[in-house]
């Protein structure tokens, strides 16, 4: 038996391989970036199998469709806000025959560590029509991702890995088995499957339903959906996911043990769930993530019969990440307390750009630049770039998802306001930004786009960008932006008065103009000069 | 044996790195061990918090719950305290004594540093000069190590097995002195 130390991403990211995975795609995003640099990393030690970064979680899901169409075992990897990128092959794909096993491994970040908000993956699952498997514990991430290509093989449908952060960044010991070979390619005979023209897509559809007794059967089944007794007259307890870790942890200060019903593999066995509440007065739901088991059990069984406690009724809060003691609380067990020091309070410390960050010079050359217009309004996007936010620059007000910036811009052009700037990292506009740049070029929108591009995925940790920064500029004249208002700057603060005077003639411009602003990440290069002084000392 | 830990720190430095070290020597002296890292947006200079539980039974929860902690091993004094809820009655706080003041409202450092030693069980350690003269102030975060090794369940020369290890692949000077801090650290708190 091998056992190793694996982060729940990287656990999640070996069992593809040993599953016999061809290739991996996704876009990087916390709490899932590991997975696919996990892949990448041992492309580069082994040599296989292949791993990418693409654009965006749309084009990374259509490649890993296109392996699957060829019969081989493919993953596709994203943080939950992702999956909205990538949900139109994601939805459509669960209408077509999968032929090599599908994965979808989703990060979810509950409590919104890293995210703009905290959707709950399970519901996207289940909208989709598609096995979605939640681990607890870093064996279940590795056990239930090799098990995953074997459902979507078996059934033809994609299957979904939800993570959670605290499960996603956390490290533990994993038993590993033995690898399985690659499928050779072998494309399907019934390619019309793929056809998802009307007349098609009504038969896939249909065939999904007719298939989903039987999917419904074998996830009933599933070694990971786990039923107890208990020894607490009519009270039971619930879990999903890392609740249950949660309640374990709680469980031996409870004066009796209470049935426990833990659902790991969705769509959620109901008739498990009814036979568990059947002799109940009262259960308990802890879920990480939405009210998702909780809702559906309020439809089941009438409330009169039995008092349903969970998000939905207060007894757990109705948002928010779960820990030991919120669960603690809704076990009725009296509160732990730590250290109280009387009379202290703490300043908050938020995360801030790094000093010497090349956009605090653009948020300067921006803010001066726009001094002369109190009425400007100043567009921005996901990323470091975000940090604008927040003092001392105070430069930016708005933050919605990925390239939202330059359409918002334009909206705001549109509904009379002049100037308006978007601001936009060059990662977050190569995955986004560059569809809403040509409705901009198509309408001429008099607004100032603002690329800083500091030559790497810097948020998530220094990712290469898909197109190098020399490249930007043919990508952003290539759209039609014309060449008199394109102009690429050098983000440094001996340039500020120049860069500054630039900005303050485009945005005047009753055009569409775009600035490019560049200088390297100081975490990149910092980055980049550590490994090669290591490389020269290991020589 | 149940001992957890709270990891605090600022954003870059380093919070992870002793996280790791502390988390392999127990796994290798065959402690059940569950290590929950904070990735992502608060790395970016705010605070950063990891929580490292070693037992010598399974461990069900990847999170400390309030008022369990043995220690709060904090490389910045402000962050010492933010998590004191999580300390257990006879825990611990032991902290580097060099504050990130990357913030406007950071307090007087002497209030930090009178709060902290003001604690039933506390130890303050000059990290970053032990650091410097062990060769490289980046090695501080080895120097919090070395300080809290007399507490942890683990023996010394396995942490230093571990620091060698971690550091192999930046060359045979960045190990030595990453050793260096260990023990200078180490060294300080038996004082
Ligand atoms: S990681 Fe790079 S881009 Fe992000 S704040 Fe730091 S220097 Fe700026």
């Amino acid at each position: 038996m091998n056992e190793m130390v694996l982060l729940g991403d990287e656990a999640v990211a070996l069992a593809a391989v040993h599953a016999g995975l061809t290739a991996a795609y996704g876009y990087p995003g916390t709490p899932s970036t590991e997975i696919l640099e996990y892949l990448i990393r041992r492309r580069r030690e082994h040599g296989g199998p292949r791993a990418e970064w693409c654009a965006n979680e749309k084009t990374a899901y259509e490649a890993a469709l296109g392996v699957s169409y060829a019969g081989r075992r493919t993953m596709v990897t994203m943080k939950h806000v992702g999956l909205n990128v990538a949900a139109d092959p994601f939805m459509n794909s669960a209408l077509v025959t999968v032929n090599g096993g599908l994965v979808v491994a989703v990060a979810d970040d509950p409590g919104m560590h890293s995210s703009q908000n905290e959707q709950d993956s399970r519901v996207f699952a289940d909208f989709a029509r598609v096995v979605c498997l939640e681990p607890a514990s870093h064996q279940e991430a590795y056990d239930m991702t090799r098990e995953a290509f074997d459902i979507s093989e078996r059934f033809h449908i994609p299957v979904m890995i939800r993570l959670v952060t605290r499960l996603a960044h956390s490290r533990g010991i994993v038993t590993v088995g033995e690898a399985r070979a690659e499928n050779p390619p072998h494309r399907d005979a019934h390619a019309s499957a793929w056809v998802l023209l009307p007349g098609n897509a009504r038969r896939q559809w249909r065939a999904l339903l007719d298939r989903f007794d039987d999917i419904r059967a074998y996830v009933a089944a599933s070694r990971f959906n786990t039923a107890e007794g208990g020894a607490d007259g009519g009270f039971g307890v619930i879990t999903a996911g890392l609740a249950r870790n949660y309640f374990v942890e709680n469980l031996e200060d409870l004066p009796a043990r209470p049935a426990h019903l833990h659902v790991g593999a969705y769509p959620y066995p109901a008739a498990a769930i009814r036979a568990f509440v059947a002799p109940l007065t009262r259960v308990l739901l802890l879920e990480e993530g939405y009210p998702y088991i909780e809702r559906a059990l309020r439809g089941i069984v009438p409330p009169a019969q039995l008092d349903i406690q969970g998000r939905e009724s207060g007894a757990v809060p109705p948002d928010g990440e779960l820990n030991p003691d919120i669960v603690r609380a809704a076990l009725s067990l009296p509160a732990r307390t730590g250290v109280v020091v009387p009379g202290l309070s703490l300043p908050n410390r938020p995360p801030q750009l790094c000093a010497g960050c090349p956009h605090g010079d653009s948020f300067h050359s921006i803010t001066a630049a726009l001094s002369a217009f109190p009425d400007a309004i100043v567009t921005a996007d996901i990323g470091c770039s975000t940090l604008g936010a927040l003092p001392p620059y105070n430069a930016i007000e708005t933050c919605v998802c990925m390239g939202a910036s330059v359409g918002m811009a334009k909206g705001a052009a549109d509904a009379g306001y002049h100037p308006v700037v978007a601001v936009i990292g060059d990662s977050t506009f190569l995955h986004s930004g560059v569809t809403p740049l040509m409705d901009a070029v198509a309408a001429d929108t008099p607004m100032t786009l603002i690329i800083l591009d500091n030559k790497t995925v810097a948020m998530t940790g220094g990712q290469p960008t898909l197109r190098s920064s020399s490249e930007l500029e043919a990508v952003v004249r290539g759209l039609g932006v014309p060449p008199a208002h394109l102009h690429v700057v050098e983000a440094h603060p001996r340039r500020m008065a120049g860069n500054t005077e630039i900005l303050r003639r485009e945005v005047n411009h009753r055009g569409l103009s775009v600035v490019i602003g560049v200088r390297e990440c100081i975490e990149t290069a910092k980055r980049t000069k550590q490994e090669q002084s290591a490389a020269a000392a290991r020589e | 044996m149940k001992f957890d830990i709270i990891l605090a720190g600022v954003g870059g430095q380093g919070v992870l790195s002793v996280s790791a070290i502390i988390a392999s020597s127990a796994m290798q002296e065959g402690l059940a061990v569950k290590q929950s890292e904070v990735h992502g947006m608060s790395q970016r200079g705010g605070a950063v918090l990891a929580n490292l539980r070693l037992s010598d039974r399974p461990i069900a929860s990847d999170l400390i719950p309030r008022g369990s902690a043995s220690l709060i091993l904090s490389m910045e004094p402000l962050e010492s305290l933010r998590y004191l809820e999580f300390l257990s009655a006879d825990g611990t706080v032991i902290t580097a004594t060099n504050p990130v003041a990357n913030i406007a409202d950071y307090p007087p450092l002497d209030e930090v540093l009178a709060h902290v030693r003001g604690l039933p069980h506390a130890l303050t350690i000059d990290a970053e000069s032990l650091a410097r003269k062990a060769g490289s102030a980046r090695a501080t975060n080895m120097v919090m190590v070395g300080a809290a090794s007399p507490l942890l369940p683990v023996r010394f020369e396995t942490l230093e097995r571990f620091v060698q290890t971690i550091f192999a692949g930046k060359g045979a000077k960045v190990v030595e002195t990453n050793l260096k801090a260990l023990h200078a650290g180490r060294a300080a708190a038996s004082e």
